[in-house]
């Protein structure tokens, strides 16, 4: 943390996007956390993909809950709504508010705390719904805010920062989100921007419950020797899957890849995600076949990171309960009391 | 790239822009900070011991610096004008608010005297800055210093040309009193007419006797008006002595430089309801100082561009007016820009008396020819560039006199210089071996996210100098125009500056590649990338690093085989990166150069060396 705001300066040659904000513009109060922080520069891949994808602050809510991680909200999108809910609450607010407003991107972000502990209930059932948000686990497999005690998300056999061994199983919540039908699943890494940003981009453009598990190494507690949340760590054994390149909709699509190496997946508002696959022949399309190399991979030590799993043509909550095309805030009273001849209509088709 | 070797203390002297603009090399972020303690003495006495002359450069200086002020850079797309900060008008306000006891605190903090300098004399030639500097920097050493001067005060162009509403001459007399009272013997009321005698009676003569001939411009009509079409810099100097006291009604003012702005400025205040600054060139490419033309403008002075004068017009032998032809830039096929005619037709002003302040010329008609003196074509002293010493070793030039007219901050310059190449001379060293500077780099940490400087960064736009009001100014010569910034404003003014000299500097072992610097950067400085030439690499940072005249700072390769990047062009050195940094690879060292005058610090500084 510092004591100074950052200053409003900046770089001459910083342009604004096309809803005419500056890449500044996205920004929040000056962050308190802990100097080195992961969970910052989660906040600078949020900023950079927002400000990317012109979207304009205020059709943004970010819904977190408590911790480290679910500070964060306060240090980007400062023009955007907010809300801290409850620990471990995050998933039925924003649930909530997605029902009442289905018009404004819902980013839930949230910790391994948070999620995988006082909040798995929740999350579970937020992306079995398949609500439309991007839910972001910054994950750094530690209780920073009570002092470095492993949490959930912790790797049996790993060490916290005094030598303790974790015996416990870990939660995991890539695994997870997969079985429970996250339709956008992905997980990325604090210390690459670039593939975090792009993952992002595609995330918050998916319609549909997108879950995005970023590992976020904690400085303070866990970044040492025998952590499996470290720097040193997850760059040693991060196993990429592929390189996204986000193509939105209006940009002319031009190959600068030999065949075969790019897939392309095609979304639902036009914009294209181009997978440049890494080492394997991975393929996100097939729930199963990601489930399975996410277990051979984290049987074998190593951190998958990347799109794991996409369904370009997933609904979402909306959908699957056949609610009102508008937010609720913009039905008059013609629409919400449609007359006793409506009401004639339903109950005679109750009787 | 290879990574850049931050020991070498040219680096990070490149980086602190004003003090490398400075010829003097004068620390300006270091003096800024001590005004804005309110230690005015302390910021008196680091100018005076890198430029002499704190009062009166504080006031008059051309100060490359801001031109070069990274503040200015900054400002760019940030804000309605970018500005620099206000470093001439700050060395004014330590100046002015010192206290009255300085040329005794002064003389308590000079160097150390050089056993046997006594025995060595030395002639300085005019007393102009260039060789007030010489007898300030040896003088304390022990060595008999004389100065000869043609008029009765010290000072040369800066107490006869430069006009009084810029430069009361009390601060010159405060200022050269300093020097002189040093155990410098002055001879005013001396004009030397020849150089032969010197050189036998001294052990080294400094020639400082500046450009003291206007050029005069062969037109037409010229002998014939030869009584209302004056020099600039002679009627500049009749005005300071009193010998001119009116000017007529319309005057034109011929030349674009700062002279030209003296005299039309003054020419305002003598009488000149309607003063015209006529310039052969554009408005930009005229020679005055920016705020020099500002002011003139201020002031109701009208500047015309584009013509060049061809004739003046008399009626029986009194003036008339001056014909003018109309010119435009042309660059010629080796890409020489010179002006060539219209052809449109010729324009006339009408005009009561002229100014001609077309340029200056060096002469040096007392130095004989035969002493072993070089003279090139031009008739300029053929010099050591870096020693000042002529072609008979124990010579030496500056200011003016040595290479042209340039200004009173190169003519302290070039008398540091000289001061060293003859102390070395005279106590038997090599002179083309020249002392290193002082240099120093210190860690500003104080706490875990206390630094020992200001690194909040102050918004504010830069403060303008109040000004007497121009019913005062335009009516009497002798009232200075600008006041001088207030203590209060003085302080919000430094605090714009950037403290350029703390330096960010970059530990690489200890990075564990967070991108926390990267994040919290509000200039988008920094950036991890991976390695490439310097071309490549200034195109895909962060930010793309555009500004070649400003270096990329490139670190060794880390752990995940990138490189830190980090452009110098418009850090604010705000020392975010620093309190972000986990692992203290960040760090903001002070760096604190200081040029080596003659007899200063020479052993440690050679001590260093070894």
């Amino acid at each position: 943390m510092t004591y100074l705001a950052k200053p409003k300066l900046h770089h001459p040659s910083l342009t604004k996007n096309r809803v005419g904000y500056t890449r500044r513009d996205y920004e929040g109060a000056v962050s308190t956390l802990c100097a080195g922080c992961g969970h910052d520069s989660i906040s600078a891949a949020i900023i950079q993909a927002c400000w990317e994808l012109d979207i304009e602050p205020h059709r943004v809510a970010k819904l977190s809950g408590i911790g480290c991680s679910s500070k964060t909200p306060t240090y980007f999108l400062s023009a955007s709504h907010g809300f801290n809910t409850v620990h471990g609450r995050m998933p039925s607010v924003l649930t909530g508010a997605n029902l009442a407003n289905r018009d404004l991107l819902y980013l839930g972000v949230s910790g391994d705390g948070d999620s995988a502990s006082i909040g798995i209930g929740q999350f579970v059932h937020a992306i079995r719904r398949g609500v439309d948000m991007v839910y972001i686990v910054e994950n750094n497999g530690v209780y920073g805010l009570t002092k470095g005690q492993f949490s959930a998300t912790a790797d049996q056999g790993s060490k916290s920062k005094k030598g303790a061994v974790n015996t416990d199983a870990p939660v995991d919540m890539v695994g997870l989100a997969l079985q429970l039908g996250a339709s956008f699943v992905a997980r990325g890494f604090s210390g690459d921007k670039a593939q975090l940003v792009p993952l992002l981009k595609a995330a918050m453009t998916h319609k549909g419950a997108a879950f995005v598990d970023v590992i976020s190494p904690c400085v303070a507690f866990n970044n040492h020797p025998g952590s499996t949340k470290s720097y040193d760590y997850v760059r040693q054994h991060n196993h990429a899957l592929n390189r996204l390149d986000f193509v939105p909709a209006c940009a002319e699509i031009t190959v600068d890849y030999a065949p075969g190496e790019v897939t392309e997946v095609h979304q639902h508002d036009g914009s294209v995600l181009r997978l440049r696959k890494l080492p394997s022949s991975y393929e996100a399309g097939d729930r199963v076949a990601a489930m399975n190399y996410l277990h051979r991979c984290e049987a074998r030590g190593e951190v998958v990171t990347g799109l794991l799993y996409v369904d370009p043509d997933a609904s979402d909550l909306h959908a699957h309960l056949d609610t009102a095309a508008v937010p609720l805030n913009t039905l008059r009273e013609r629409e919400l009391c449609p007359g006793s001849a409506a009401l004639e209509k339903i109950n005679a088709r109750l009787r | 790239m290879q990574p850049t070797d931050i020991r070498n203390p040219a680096y990070f002297h490149k980086v602190v822009d004003c003090q490398w603009a400075c010829p003097a090399h004068t620390p300006v972020p270091e003096y800024i900070r001590l005004i804005a303690a309110g230690r005015y003495d302390d910021a008196y006495q680091v100018n005076w011991d890198s430029n002499v002359f704190p009062g009166i450069l504080g006031r008059t200086c051309d100060r490359p610096c801001e031109p070069a002020c990274r503040r200015g850079r900054v400002e760019e797309s940030n804000g309605e004008k970018p500005e620099p900060v206000a470093i001439c008008r700050l060395k004014r306000v330590c100046a002015d608010n010192k206290r009255a006891d300085i040329g005794a605190r002064l003389l308590a903090r000079l160097p150390e005297r050089t056993a046997g300098a006594e025995r060595f004399r030395i002639a300085c030639v005019g007393a102009g800055p260039a060789s007030l500097t010489v007898a300030r920097d040896l003088a304390p050493l022990g060595y008999q210093i004389t100065i000869f001067e043609a008029d009765a005060k010290g000072g040369g162009f800066m107490r006869t040309q430069v006009p009084r509403f810029r430069l009361p001459e009390a601060v010159i007399d405060e200022e050269v009193g300093y020097v002189l009272d040093l155990g410098v013997r002055f001879v005013g009321n001396r004009r030397i007419e020849s150089l032969r005698p010197l050189l036998d009676d001294y052990d080294a003569v400094f020639v400082g006797c500046g450009a003291p001939r206007g050029r005069d411009l062969k037109i037409p009509g010229r002998d014939e008006v030869a009584a209302k079409a004056h020099l600039g810099i002679d009627w500049l100097a009749s005005v300071y002595f009193g010998h001119v006291t009116r000017i007529g009604k319309r005057v034109i003012v011929l030349g674009g430089g700062n002279t030209a702005m003296d005299c039309c400025r003054s020419s305002r205040r003598l009488g000149g309801d309607d003063v015209k600054v006529i310039v052969r060139s554009g408005y930009e490419e005229m020679k005055a100082s920016p705020w020099e033309k500002e002011d003139a403008e201020h002031e109701g002075v009208q500047i015309l561009n584009w013509l060049n004068p061809k004739a003046f017009l008399h009626d029986h032998g009194k003036l008339t007016g001056v014909v003018f032809e109309k010119t435009r830039s042309e660059t010629d096929a080796r890409g020489k820009r010179k002006l060539v005619p219209t052809g449109e037709p010729d324009i006339t002003f009408e005009c009561d008396e002229v100014l001609i302040a077309v340029g200056q010329e060096n002469a040096f008609p007392w130095i004989e020819r035969d002493l072993g003196i070089e003279f090139d074509e031009w008739g300029m002293p053929k010099l050591d560039k870096i020693t000042m010493q002529s072609t008979l070793p124990k010579v030496f030039f500056g200011g003016d006199a040595a290479f042209g007219p340039k200004n009173i901050i190169w003519a302290v310059e070039h008398g540091h210089q000289a001061a060293i190449s003859i102390h070395r001379m005279l106590q038997g060293e090599d002179v083309h071996d020249r002392p290193p500077p002082m240099a120093n780099l210190v860690s500003q940490k104080m706490g875990i996210h206390e630094w020992s400087y200001d690194n909040a960064i102050s918004p504010d736009e830069r403060y303008v100098v109040p000004w007497a009001p121009k019913e005062q100014t335009l009516t009497n010569i002798r009232q200075e125009v600008e006041l001088g910034f207030d203590a209060e404003t003085a302080w919000k003014e430094t605090q714009r500056c950037l403290n350029c000299d703390v330096q960010t500097v970059f530990t690489e072992n200890v990075c564990i590649e967070c991108d926390a610097c990267v994040d919290i950067c509000p200039m988008d400085c920094i950036s991890f990338t991976v390695n490439g030439d310097e071309a490549d690499l200034r195109t895909r940072l962060t930010a793309p690093a555009l500004n070649t005249q400003q270096d990329l700072y490139v670190s060794g390769t880390l752990k995940t085989g990138r490189v830190m990047v980090k452009d110098e062009d418009v850090c604010l050195h705000c020392g975010l990166c620093a309190e972000r940094c986990p692992t203290g690879a960040w760090d903001m060292r002070k760096f604190l150069l200081l040029e080596t005058h003659a007899g200063v610090g020479e052993c440690e500084a050679e001590k260093v060396a070894a």
